[in-house]
């Protein structure tokens, strides 16, 4: 088990049930793109962070595929509401609240996430 | 179901169709959309030994077109609608009193209606030794098979007695098997059956420069044999001899009307089975008669499909007891002849009293316009040689007074006099389309009544458009001009975020030098869009727009670089392409799809070693499923390693060259097939496109490498290459169009270049060539006249932008793998980079792994607990 390099002092943090946890540097997040991250839990997040520099997490599995994929779909705006496109069959789900744009009966969980 | 019930309840009345052309096929889908087909048993004996195929493109069979893509029979409505066919059996007698046909096999049919449908046979001018060896006519795919063979075994000259259109065809066909063509047409100049003698002469010039010789004003006397009975040439009217090792005569046709005269109906004086507007014979109410073998009621013979189609309508309504005439049809027709443009429709040589010319005539260019118009005004026909781009505007107006003078009709564009006279200037009774007889006021109510808004609905709804395809430009501008009026907005822009085309995206990117995403979208975005985030369609799009002009406008070549990581899909973000469960797969590039035994070993171990699943591709690779996104770098050391590099599979962007083995090993080949893929594969590895690209390379005719079914696709000829473009297998195959013959190596590089670039430069996102080639005004004409005309002075530019390319290739894989920055990207979680995501996992399939698919449904993977995974890196 390695841990991903800390290379500045800004952490992003997601929070869970009682408590906030460390996912990775800041640095690590490319503007326009995502990653995932493995809670303890066993729960995959999807973490992205968009030109502006705001972040946002959401579950990282597609619902209408089950595979673990979101955080590699590209990221979006539509009617000024961020989103992201799921790189399999590209059903766009709303970021900020998870609510997919195509098919209004799916909705993913989302994060509060933050940097400290 | 009903038709059961029909059978059940006796005998059904018989419907017997007598030739199975492209009329008689028309009639039989009239039939079967009037519901005949349920309610009568219908019986066609067809004497060809295939059935109905497009005559009127058999020529094509020339240019690379097969028997099979010239069928018009689809097998299955045949069967659908329990048509009985015989093919190769033609009919021999009718009995009309007992309603009875006896065909050749014996088989005797009882029939209630009778439909002779016999089309028409080769006239062959009654000159000594005209059925001599050598000797052909120019009908059916079985004379051009003859043909071809007679040609390229024993011909170095072929002549041929007839300059109308089928003979020019022929003509153009022998100099295309590689004999010296010579035509010789009686009348005083070519086609003098469509054009006058300012027409001719136009059409001469270009047919001379062709290389055809022409002999107008003289007839044949006699064909001259040697002392084996085969043609040695022909003696002319004037006196001369022509050597030729071939005769093909093309000299007209007359309607095959010999069955109705045995049987006692009346045929006209010149031929023709005499029928009514109703398309019934004369002599009796069963039998009715349609196509080139019957005499309309105008008393006359209508040798063209359209009206032939028309009469098959008619024939159809009327034995469904609908009200149907036909009383007579336009002549007019558009053709491309040897690549020429001919065209006349109306009045065309001036027979009407009192009549004048307006004519445009620049022979040394091979142009010839006239219009011919009345005292009053009135449009009422004309000639088109060598620019027909009119034709569908005038024909429609044909009959009306035009609302722009006559001369700014024919004068060219740029003349100052000339005049755009757009198709919303017609009225709505104008006939837009004549193949399927649609007015203009039909196709504005598809758009308006029936909310169609692009032309294939129209297409689709209307007909129009689907006979000969002249109308089908007329056809899009009339939409477009239709949706506007109706307030619909035609938003062409590529998405939320751009207004602009994606052709017109590349062009801000490459005048501007706009090299990133977000420069493009904050200056050239909608107002609402820019300073955003873009989206998922157009940040690929740009992405890809910037790969492909990289060196060019100062952007690097690297697709992971800064910013253009960020706007790649997701393939192309992790070089490798998603498959279902999250995992992916791998494809080496294999050019030509020639690997080293060493070349597959070493796939073959690395496959083994990480469990990969292999497959054969269908361009010649070898795909290696299954890998998780952390071990993708570790493969692809190890590939990089044993001299392999991208393949590109996850990208839009240059797939494979397929090739066949070629002149090295075939004893079929003509030239180096697998050298030519390779070296094309190499020199457009990496070229980001608007869609994928598949090319092949086939080392002879026989088209073992399936060339023709790509988006540009090669084939060696015995002087050079072929070179095909706009092919596509998928959902909707396409044969490929063949741009142009017989090329040197480096003359199709060179055009390759320009194509391609072409293409990228003007295509919609995710647009293949196919469909990029049927929606671009203008179509195959238009891009061969840029690509290889130099029409638009733009073929240096598309040369040296490819050039760029080229010279500054790199393997991205090889890239990355020496990137550390980079490679980090390359984990399943980025707070566990050694950890595999949990949900990817397989099952054994057949000695091999499969996508084990009940892991997604669960969401992970029960039987570890995450917690000691992540033990240690928790920071809470």
């Amino acid at each position: 088990m390695t841990l991903a390099p800390e290379t500045t002092d800004l952490k992003v943090q997601l929070r869970l049930a009682d408590s906030w946890f460390t996912v990775c540097d800041l640095t690590v997040l490319l503007p326009g793109r995502g990653v995932a991250a493995l809670l303890p839990d066993g729960h995959q997040v999807a973490l992205f962070r968009d030109r502006a520099g705001t972040l946002y997490a959401i579950d990282n599995r597609d619902p209408f595929n089950g595979a673990a994929v979101l955080s590699r779909g590209l990221i979006g705006s539509h009617q000024g509401r961020p989103f992201v496109a799921s790189p399999l069959l590209k059903q766009r789900f709303d970021l900020a609240s998870g609510q997919c744009l195509d098919d209004e009966s799916v909705r993913i969980a989302t994060y509060e996430v933050r940097t400290s | 179901m009903s038709t059961t019930a029909l059978v059940g309840n006796g005998p059904r009345p018989t419907i017997v169709l007598v030739g199975h052309g492209m009329v008689g096929q028309r009639f039989l889908e009239a039939l079967a959309e009037r519901g005949l087909t349920a309610t009568h048993r219908v019986v066609v004996l067809c004497e060809e030994p295939r059935p109905a195929y497009d005559r009127v493109a058999l020529t094509s069979y020339f240019s690379g077109k097969t028997p099979e893509d010239l069928s018009m029979t689809d097998m299955q409505f045949i069967a659908d609608h329990g048509i009985e066919l015989y093919v190769g059996d033609p009919a021999e007698t009718i009995d009309r009193e007992a309603r009875k046909v006896t065909a050749r096999s014996g088989l005797v049919v009882d029939y209630d209606v009778l439909v002779l449908a016999t089309g028409s046979y080769p006239f062959v001018p009654p000159v000594p030794n005209k059925d001599a060896e050598g000797c052909f006519v120019y009908r059916t795919i079985e004379d051009l098979l003859a043909i071809e063979e007679y040609a390229k075994s024993r011909a170095t000259t072929g002549a041929v007695v007839g300059g109308g259109l089928l003979g020019l065809e022929a003509a153009g066909a022998l100099k295309g098997l590689g004999l010296n063509a010579h035509i010789v047409e009686f009348a005083p100049r070519l086609m003098p059956v469509q054009v006058d003698e300012g027409g001719g002469a136009a059409l001469l010039r270009t047919i001379a420069d062709m290389g055809l010789s022409v002999h107008t004003g003289v007839g044949t006397q006699e064909i001259v044999v040697g002392e084996d009975g085969a043609v040695t040439g022909m003696k002319l009217s004037d006196g001369s001899e022509l050597a030729a090792d071939m005769v093909v005569f093309s000299a007209g046709v007359r309607p095959r009307d010999q069955l109705a005269r045995e049987s006692g109906l009346t045929v006209g004086e010149r031929g023709g089975i005499s029928v009514d507007e109703q398309c019934r014979t004369v002599n009796d109410p069963h039998v009715f008669a349609i196509g080139e073998c019957a005499l309309a009621s105008d008393g006359r013979v209508y040798g063209l499909v359209a009206p032939g189609y028309e009469q098959a309508e008619t024939a159809a309504a009327t034995i469904a007891a609908d009200e149907a005439s036909f009383t007579g049809a336009d002549l007019s027709t558009k053709l491309k002849l040897l690549g020429v443009d001919v065209a006349s429709f109306g009045d065309a040589h001036g027979t009407t009293e009192d009549c004048l010319d307006v004519v445009y005539s620049d022979s040394r260019a091979g142009l010839y316009k006239k219009l011919v118009i009345g005292r009053d005004g009135t449009l009422l026909g004309g000639i088109l040689v060598g620019d027909a781009e009119a034709y569908g505007t005038l024909r429609a107006f044909t009959g009306s007074v035009p609302p722009v003078s006559p001369e700014s009709l024919v004068l060219p564009a740029g003349s100052g006099e000339s005049v755009q006279l757009g198709p919303s200037a017609l009225p709505d009774e104008a006939i837009i389309c004549s193949c399927h007889n649609v007015s203009k006021g039909t196709i504005r109510g598809a758009v308006t009544d029936h909310q169609c808004t692009t032309v294939p609905e129209v297409k689709k709804c209307t007909k129009a458009g689907t006979g000969c395809g002249s109308c089908v430009k007329v056809l899009g501008q009339l939409v477009t001009a239709e949706l506007e009026a109706s307030g619909v907005e035609v938003d062409k822009g590529l998405c939320g975020c751009f207004s602009q085309t994606r052709e017109e995206l590349y062009e801000i990117v490459l005048a501007l030098r706009i090299n990133t995403y977000q420069d493009l979208l904050d200056r050239y975005g909608r107002d609402g869009a820019k300073g955003g985030d873009g989206c998922e369609v157009c940040k690929p799009t740009v992405g890809s727009i910037i790969a492909s002009l990289a060196p060019t406008i100062g952007a690097s070549n690297y697709v992971l670089e800064g910013e253009q990581a960020a706007l790649q899909d997701s393939n192309d973000h992790f070089l490798a392409n998603l498959q279902k469960n999250g995992s992916y797969s791998v494809v080496p590039r294999i050019p030509g799809g020639e690997i080293t035994p060493e070349g597959l070993i070493v796939i073959g171990e690395i496959a083994r070693d990480f469990g990969l699943y292999t497959k054969i591709t269908g361009g010649q690779r070898i795909d290696m499923f299954g890998a998780r996104v952390e071990q993708l770098p570790l493969i692809w050391a190890r590939l990089v390693d044993a001299g392999f590099e991208s393949g590109h599979a996850y990208g839009k962007a240059l797939r494979t060259v397929k090739s066949c083995v070629g002149q090295t090993w075939c004893r079929y080949g003509v030239q180096d097939s697998v050298r030519m893929a390779i070296d094309l594969e190499l020199r457009y590895r990496g070229l980001r496109s608007p869609h994928k690209l598949k090319s092949a390379v086939s080392g002879c005719a026989r088209e073992c490498a399936e060339a023709q079914s790509k988006d540009f696709g090669i084939i060696a000829t015995s002087n050079g290459w072929n070179l095909y473009v706009g092919g596509n297998g998928g959902a909707t195959p396409r044969h490929a169009d063949l741009l142009a013959q017989d090329l040197t190596d480096a003359e199709l590089i060179k055009l390759i270049d320009r194509f391609l670039m072409f293409y990228i430069r003007t295509a919609d996102r995710l647009e293949r060539t196919s469909t990029w080639l049927e929606r671009i005004p203008g179509g195959l004409d238009h891009v061969r006249d840029v690509v290889v005309e130099d029409s638009l002075g733009i073929c240096e530019e598309l040369e040296s932008l490819m050039a760029d390319h080229v010279s500054h290739y790199r393997d991205e894989w090889a890239t990355t793998i020496n990137d550390p920055e980079k490679l980090s990207r390359f984990v399943s979680f980025v707070n566990a980079p050694d950890t595999p995501d949990p949900v990817v996992g397989f099952v054994p399939e057949r000695d091999q792994i499969k996508p084990d698919l009940p892991l997604l449904s669960i969401g992970m993977r029960p039987s570890e607990n995450p917690a000691d995974v992540l033990e240690g890196s928790a920071q809470r």
